[in-house]
């Protein structure tokens, strides 16, 4: 059993992060032309909004209410010192939980019922949906019986994620957690380890910087007026264009 | 003034015989492939008709291309709210119903089925789902109206005819229609780069061809949306989005895009053309009965030594300044004023040209009696009772013009957003090129009446020969006059030539297979 714990919650960590930034660096240098988010929304549309929109705006709100536990844990503490607030809290939480839910379960039964979207379906699409169902549960089941949870996360969880992080791995805060907290942990060590095999990749490359840039892009091979601006920056081998 | 150059494109609709040879030449070296089967970056639509895909004319539906509001144009179905709020399901997206499902047939069973009672039959399958399929559309399904008004009928264009006018146009003894091939039109103010959240899609600032980059294309999906052509198609195999390349390997190595060259009734001309790129922004929010005049406006004399000037101290080859002299395209859009783009309210000053459809408007309708001749044919041999002729006289040139078998409104819904006036005036310069050109060599028209119909549209004796000979006589080379590349300057910004020395070569080394 310690073993496990050992190998669950210091072992498989690091090993996620690893092979997540290999492989999706990887990834990205030497197959750039796999990064996509292989939309399927060209060949069955109706299905996709009742799952792809419940399902990504929780997805959003709870990884942003995870990573303010993880960043600011006494500011959710103090959050959570008035009864109410903690109800707000984890209502809310709830609510975009079941979202997601919801979402994942319409985008399982379209992923299944609509032959077209069969035929596009991979093996790791199959893998990763179901890791991200169980995951779904997983923290809902916390959520549900445990209605401090969040509470929890950043008093227990967020400074054992610190240790793991500064390369000093301090498990001792979680391994009193019960069981359906701990497998949602191992379940999130899971999705990272895997995202480089999978079509999540597409998180990585959220198109974010589209906000700030011109509409139009125009691209010159050869523009000779950058070239003979002597501003231009010129390296040994190439004159630099932009 | 910021002189840019464009690769931009003619199309002569009198001349298009409607034979799809273009569409067949692209799909076999572009988009015979998985994902990509659904695609024709060139189709040829019958008019009026529903097109491909369908009805992608009414923006109500798809919501391409700009809007303007109050001097201000935006994205009307995409941009940079609106198109990452709907990242996660976009509404606007055409779906692969509105194009067709691809399909093949089981040739197979025909000799390999078991012996048995029944005629083996080939059925159809989906080339999606490998699973036997009803053929609901397929490609051209509407061509030459596939013998029935209905696809006529729901034309996105006849939204302004009157039901009178539009039922004259569907009597079916007297239907007319005219075909209109399609390829991305290269867009000054393309709605596909401005509306890719990756930033995939650019063009190039060289021959300004638009293109997207399938190594940063992420399948947002935006650019199918926001092209108000239509032209930009999402490959569901790969997840990349694609489109017409304008062959720009063929034109970089000095060959016609294989469309073009393919051409068979020598429709298609190329050539370069210099524009005032400054001026992208004020014209493309110009009031709707402006566009058309700013956006000619806009494309500079090559002969101007002040334009040359302004050309070359932005880059501009010498022999592109040269292309640009010769350019087809620039006599029949500028020098002529024959030619007319497709869909100007769209807003994204597209550079492909239309010289407007002379004959399905022209050929009006005259009573004729042929029973006389009808009574002189064999009893078994088939002959026609209906009494109308195309009217090739031309003694009365516009005083027939209400009686035309196409209304003018329709054809200017399509080519100057909705100015009669600009399309009048393109097809009656067409017709004084014709009489001109009849005076000349039947000799049945009198010279004082072909000075004074050419007088009427502006035209001079010798500049009617040009257009003759370049619509009628043209060589290859007249029709497409490609500016060098300049490849050797342009590949080492690509690459560096040295570092590839001695391994695999320039490219696309990755093969171009779908994701995990």
């Amino acid at each position: 059993m310690q073993a496990l714990e050992t190998f669950l919650f210091i072992v498989l960590p690091y090993i996620a992060m690893v092979v997540f930034f290999v492989g999706t660096i990887y990834r990205y240098r030497v197959t750039k032309f796999k990064y996509s988010t292989l939309s399927s929304g060209f060949l069955e549309k109706r299905t996709l909004f009742w799952g792809s929109m419940p399902f990504h705006w929780g997805l959003l709100f709870l990884f942003f209410g995870h990573l303010a536990a993880f960043l600011i844990p006494s500011g959710v503490l103090a959050w959570n010192s008035e009864p109410v607030r903690l109800l707000v809290l984890e209502v809310t939480a709830l609510v975009f939980g079941l979202s997601v839910l919801w979402g994942l379960v319409m985008l399982i039964v379209r992923r299944f019922a609509s032959s077209r979207i069969r035929s596009v379906t991979s093996p790791m699409d199959i893998v990763i949906i179901s890791l991200l169902l169980a995951q779904t549960i997983l923290g809902l089941w916390s959520a549900v019986n445990f209605r401090w949870g969040s509470s929890w996360f950043a008093a227990s969880i967020t400074p054992y994620l610190r240790s793991i992080l500064i390369l000093q791995p301090e498990p001792g805060a979680i391994v009193a957690l019960p069981l359906s907290m701990k497998l949602h942990i191992v379940g999130a060590y899971l999705i990272v380890l895997l995202i480089p095999f999978t079509r999540l990749v597409h998180l990585l490359v959220v198109p974010v910087h589209y906000l700030w840039r011109p509409y139009q892009r125009v691209i010159w091979n050869w523009k000779k007026e950058a070239i003979r601006d002597p501003k231009t920056g010129w390296t040994v081998t190439r004159p630099k264009n932009t | 003034m910021d002189v840019r150059s464009q690769v931009s494109m003619l199309f002569h609709l009198d001349k298009c015989i409607g034979c799809h040879t273009c569409s067949i030449a692209c799909k076999n070296i572009w988009t015979d492939r998985k994902g990509a089967e659904y695609m024709w970056w060139n189709n040829v639509e019958t008019k009026p008709g529903t097109g491909y895909p369908t009805k992608w004319e009414d923006q109500d539906i798809y919501k391409g291309g700009w809007r303007e509001e109050g001097g201000e144009i935006s994205l009307r179905g995409a941009g940079k709210l609106r198109g990452l709020l709907n990242i996660f399901h976009n509404p606007h997206l055409p779906v692969l119903g509105d194009y067709y499902e691809p399909f093949t047939y089981k040739y197979l069973d025909l000799i390999e089925s078991p012996e048995g009672d029944d005629q083996p039959t080939a059925r159809p399958v989906s080339l999606i789902t490998g699973k036997p399929i009803d053929i609901k559309m397929g490609p051209n399904w509407d061509d030459d109206l596939s013998g029935t008004p209905d696809y006529a009928r729901q034309d996105p264009n006849l939204a302004n005819l009157s039901p009178g006018e539009q039922e004259a146009m569907f009597q079916l003894e007297k239907m007319a229609f005219f075909y209109l091939p399609r390829i991305c039109n290269h867009c000054l103010n393309p709605a596909c780069v401005a509306s890719c959240p990756s930033g995939a899609i650019y063009k190039r600032g060289e021959d300004g061809i638009v293109l997207i980059n399938q190594k940063v294309c992420r399948a947002w999906r935006m650019c199918v949306t926001a092209c108000p052509y239509k032209k930009s198609y999402y490959n569901w195999n790969t997840g990349k989005s694609e489109k017409c390349i304008l062959c720009y390997p063929r034109l970089e190595a000095g060959h016609a895009p294989a469309c073009m060259h393919s051409c068979v009734g020598r429709i298609r001309y190329l050539g370069v053309m210099l524009y005032d790129a400054d001026r992208i922004k004020e014209i493309a929010s110009a009031d709707e009965s402006e566009l058309v005049d700013l956006q000619l406006e806009m494309l500079l004399d090559p002969f101007d030594e002040e334009v040359i000037a302004a050309a070359k101290k932005n880059g501009v080859a010498d022999s592109t300044l040269k292309a640009a002299q010769r350019s087809p395209v620039y006599k029949f859009v500028k020098e002529w004023g024959l030619a007319l783009p497709l869909h100007p309210e769209f807003r994204t000053l597209p550079m492909l040209f239309y010289v407007p459809p002379l004959l399905p408007v022209m050929a009006s309708i005259t009573e004729v009696n042929n029973t006389e001749q009808a009574e002189k044919l064999n009893p078994i041999s088939k002959h026609w009772t209906d009494n109308w002729l195309y009217d090739t006289t031309t003694e009365e040139l516009w005083g027939t013009i209400e009686q035309v078998r196409f209304p003018i409104k329709y054809m200017a819904n399509m080519f100057s957003a909705g100015d009669e006036s600009k399309v009048i005036d393109r097809l009656k310069k067409l017709m004084a090129v014709r009489i001109h050109r009849r005076g000349k060599t039947v000799g049945d028209i009198d010279e004082t009446k072909v000075a004074t119909t050419l007088k009427d549209v502006n035209l001079e004796a010798d500049m009617a020969d040009d257009i003759y000979h370049l619509t009628s006589l043209a060589t290859f080379d007249d029709r497409f006059v490609i500016p060098p590349a300049h490849r050797e300057q342009a590949i080492e910004m690509l690459e560096n030539a040295g570092d590839a020395k001695g391994s695999v070569g320039f490219g696309f080394n990755e093969r171009p297979s779908r994701g995990l």
